[in-house]
């Protein structure tokens, strides 16, 4: 099953785009609106997992092979772990510190602006990446078992 | 009254587990269970007559929010328990059924009946 | 110098993510550097222990109950302590020991994945938390016991993972049914809110939930059906791990910790425990003697001694609850959380001899195995040390710990009990005696006449675990060590002034 009819092949390949978008938008925006890493990472997995159902599992490894996920999943995670560990570098070993807020933005009033609370958004986009890459690989994965056919990798 | 019918809902989803045979049935039954207990968490914030705990930009610059405010909006801790523990049962679901499709390669059948070959 | 408490869950963590960018051919570099996490979380847990460091510690400079906190006191450390000396033999044992998988960068990651997750049960000060970080060591140690993707690894990795997620979802509920009652979700201020306005029946059910839910990871009777299927079917590092740490540090900890501290004990909940106690030491050895698969029997022995566990804090709950002299409490606990940290380091060496045989012989069945003693004479020494004290033979660490717990049973009144101890110890050591007999004496077969002894990194972390055996049964109950690491423990839990330290700390 080589994938689906070419109005689906068409119409996915121009909609995978503002869904990807989409996905951006609500990781950016997380700490203003209801939202933020994870809701926006399903997205963004969303993106390429319709390019899959549309085009076949081999085309969608093309775009975005195993290997790569993986190394972007455990990017996502340690940009997240570091964001946290340089909380201790601002006097008291405070892990998860907002350091951003407190030091730098701590007396300009910078509330509801994007650029504004520190520390969250980018923990927001460590987050979507992760969500993102990790969701994409597992059903890249899961889809890999068909009948009669022998799988290349286990989890 | 409306917790009894949660509860309801998780002893529907243990019986799932604990009496149907197919692989696929019974994890579906742990994904009732954790349907029930979500919903038991969101609704332990609500309070009657209620609005979103969300501010507005409107709101914080013309000084709406305070006491009226936080006694008036839902609780929101619970919605921050309930997204973690959605994310939580989310990998937890994957592994599970990575490996429901690892055994049907291995043994042939969904049915766990016919799977036993530890015993003792 | 005070060590800032996130290190314990932030070193294992961050090394579990950097380890999966080595692939097949560099996988030398990942296994170097998960050593050296291990490594370093053994020297600061020891470091945490000598220096008798207590106290909270605030992420992100959120002030309690605001904020997420993490507490280390006397029985934190001594958990860690015990995490962290399994967590490093498993690790030095695997380097040799999983060469024959293929996927070691991922067996790493997931490792100490789980590491961190027990590391932050242990610590953590909140109890949604706590739910977080015991999740994230489940769903590690379910991936870990399938790993070989073998028949009889996936089925009882299956089994495994509903019978916990059950657990998980038990557990879930009885925190919802707390928030909703007392509005908090700290234990300290959880503690407080119950220490003055007692028990409702909201209350009793969460607790009832708790029960069942960590009964469950615990593996106590009657919730004990997952693990003699997962336990021998997983590889022998994971093996001693899942058996020597995780339903410790996921099970007894976290109900010890809700029952004494949170909830408060009573007549009722102290003999519920030591009913556990009870079923599951005697039904866990009764089933574990007619067993002829090794991995098997161990498992069923692992029943057997955390119900010694559990009747030694079920005993100091009683007669903590009865009023009568704190002192006889103190020694009941103090016999079962030594059995604790005994049944760790032997029951570990016990799975890593047994998979050592089992890289050497390629078989786990008693009956096929005979007459090892000639050529694997070290592995022969080091089994027989861990059979000795799992039996309770002086002067190894198991004997003083038994001798404890049958004490303090004899002085409470429950004679009963104290007798049932004895004849289950019997029954211990006839069936480690079978093993002995079958496994080492005897006649060798011809197909078993090429093994060898195994060398090198599998040796040198079995050597550790049992010379901590017989330093342990020495030196730990007398003087100053027992003073330094087990009577803080046992203080928490018997005095009981969790909640107001920590909310005069902050």
């Amino acid at each position: 099953m080589k994938g689906m009819t070419v109005i689906v092949k068409t119409i996915s390949s121009w909609v995978k785009m503002l869904v990807f978008l989409f996905g951006i938008y609500i990781i950016l925006f997380g700490h203003i609106t209801p939202g933020g890493g994870f809701a926006g990472g399903v997205i963004l997995a969303c993106s390429y997992v319709l390019i899959m159902l549309a085009f076949g599992r081999e085309y969608a490894e093309e775009n975005l092979s195993l290997k790569l996920a993986s190394k972007l999943d455990c990017t996502g995670a340690l940009i997240f772990i570091g964001i946290a560990l340089i909380g201790f570098l601002y006097g008291g070993f405070s892990f998860f510190y907002n350091f951003i807020q407190q030091e730098y933005l701590a007396d300009k009033d910078t509330a509801f602006h994007l650029i504004s609370a520190g520390t969250i958004p980018l923990s927001n986009i460590a987050i979507g990446l992760k969500v993102g890459a990790s969701l994409f690989l597992v059903l890249l994965l899961l889809s890999a078992f068909r009948l009669g056919e022998s799988p290349e990798k286990e989890n | 009254m409306l917790y009894a019918m949660c509860f309801l809902l998780f002893i529907i989803g243990l019986y799932c587990v604990l009496v149907k045979k197919n692989m696929v049935k019974i994890v579906l039954g742990i994904v009732i269970m954790e349907y029930a207990v979500n919903l038991f968490l969101i609704m332990l914030g609500y309070r009657s007559g209620g609005i979103a705990p969300i501010v507005g930009q409107d709101e914080y610059t013309s000084g709406l929010v305070d006491a009226s405010f936080i006694q008036a909006s839902v609780d929101p801790l619970p919605q921050a328990l309930v997204l973690t523990a959605i994310v939580i049962s989310l990998g937890s679901l994957a592994l599970m059924i990575s490996i429901c499709i690892r055994t049907y390669e291995r043994y042939g059948t969904f049915d766990i009946t016919q799977i036993r070959r530890l015993k003792g | 110098m005070m060590i800032p408490l996130p290190l314990f869950v932030a070193i294992p963590l961050t090394t579990s993510f950097i380890v999966p960018f080595f692939g097949q051919k560099t996988k030398g570099i990942a296994t170097l550097l998960a050593n050296i996490a291990t490594t370093c979380l053994l020297v600061l847990s020891i470091y945490v222990l000598i220096t008798g460091q207590t106290g909270i510690y605030q992420l992100g400079k959120w002030s309690i109950p605001i904020g997420i906190n993490l507490v280390l006191d006397g029985l934190s450390a001594l958990l860690l302590l015990t995490i962290s000396i399994v967590s490093f033999a498993a690790m030095l044992f695997s380097i040799q020991y999983m060469e024959q998988y293929t996927a070691k960068p991922k067996y790493l990651c997931l490792f100490l994945l789980m590491v961190s997750g027990m590391n932050g049960v242990v610590l953590s000060g909140d109890i949604f938390n706590m739910f977080v970080f015991l999740e994230i060591a489940s769903i590690a140690s379910y991936a870990l016991v399938g790993f070989g993707c073998e028949h009889e690894e996936l089925e009882a990795s299956f089994k495994y993972m509903v019978l916990g997620s059950v657990a998980s979802m038990f557990i879930l509920f009885g925190i919802g049914l707390v928030y909703g009652i007392t509005g908090t979700l700290n234990f300290a201020y959880i503690s407080k809110i119950i220490q003055s306005a007692g028990l409702n029946n909201g209350l009793y059910f969460a607790l009832g939930m708790f029960i069942v839910g960590f009964g469950l990871k615990a593996a106590l009777v009657p919730f004990h059906a997952w693990l003699p299927d997962a336990h021998p079917s997983a590889p022998a590092p994971i093996s001693a791990m899942l058996s020597g740490v995780l339903i410790k540090a996921l099970g007894v900890y976290a109900l010890v910790r809700i029952i004494f501290n949170i909830f408060g004990v009573s007549i009722p909940i102290g003999w519920i425990l030591v009913t556990l106690g009870v079923l599951s030491m005697v039904i866990g050895v009764f089933l574990a003697v007619g067993q002829w698969d090794f991995k098997r029997l161990l498992a069923y022995h692992s029943i057997s001694q955390m119900g010694y566990v559990v009747l030694g804090v079920g005993i100091g709950a009683v007669v903590l609850a009865q009023g009568k002299d704190p002192a006889w409490a103190s020694l009941a606990i103090l016999g079962g959380l030594f059995h604790l940290i005994n049944h760790s380091v032997f029951k570990s060496l016990l799975f890593l001899t047994s998979g050592s045989i089992e890289l050497s012989t390629g078989s786990r069945q008693l009956k096929q195995l005979g007459g090892l003693a000639e050529k694997m004479p070290m592995t022969r020494t080091m089994c027989t040390i861990a059979s000795a004290a799992i039996a309770g033979i002086p002067p190894f660490n198991g004997f003083w710990s038994k001798l404890l717990i049958v004490l303090a049973a004899v002085k409470a009144g429950f004679y009963g009990l104290a007798a049932v101890t004895v004849l289950v110890s019997l029954v211990t050591l006839i069936s480690f005696l079978k093993v002995q007999r079958y496994v080492f004496l005897g006649d060798l077969p011809e197909k078993l006449s090429h093994v060898k002894e195994s060398k090198g990194s599998m040796a040198w972390s079995m050597g550790i675990l049992a010379c901590l055996c017989i330093v342990m049964g020495l030196f730990l109950l007398w003087g100053p060590l027992r003073d330094q690491i087990l009577t803080p423990a046992v203080q928490v839990l018997v005095q009981n002034l969790y909640s107001s330290d920590i909310i005069s700390m902050q």
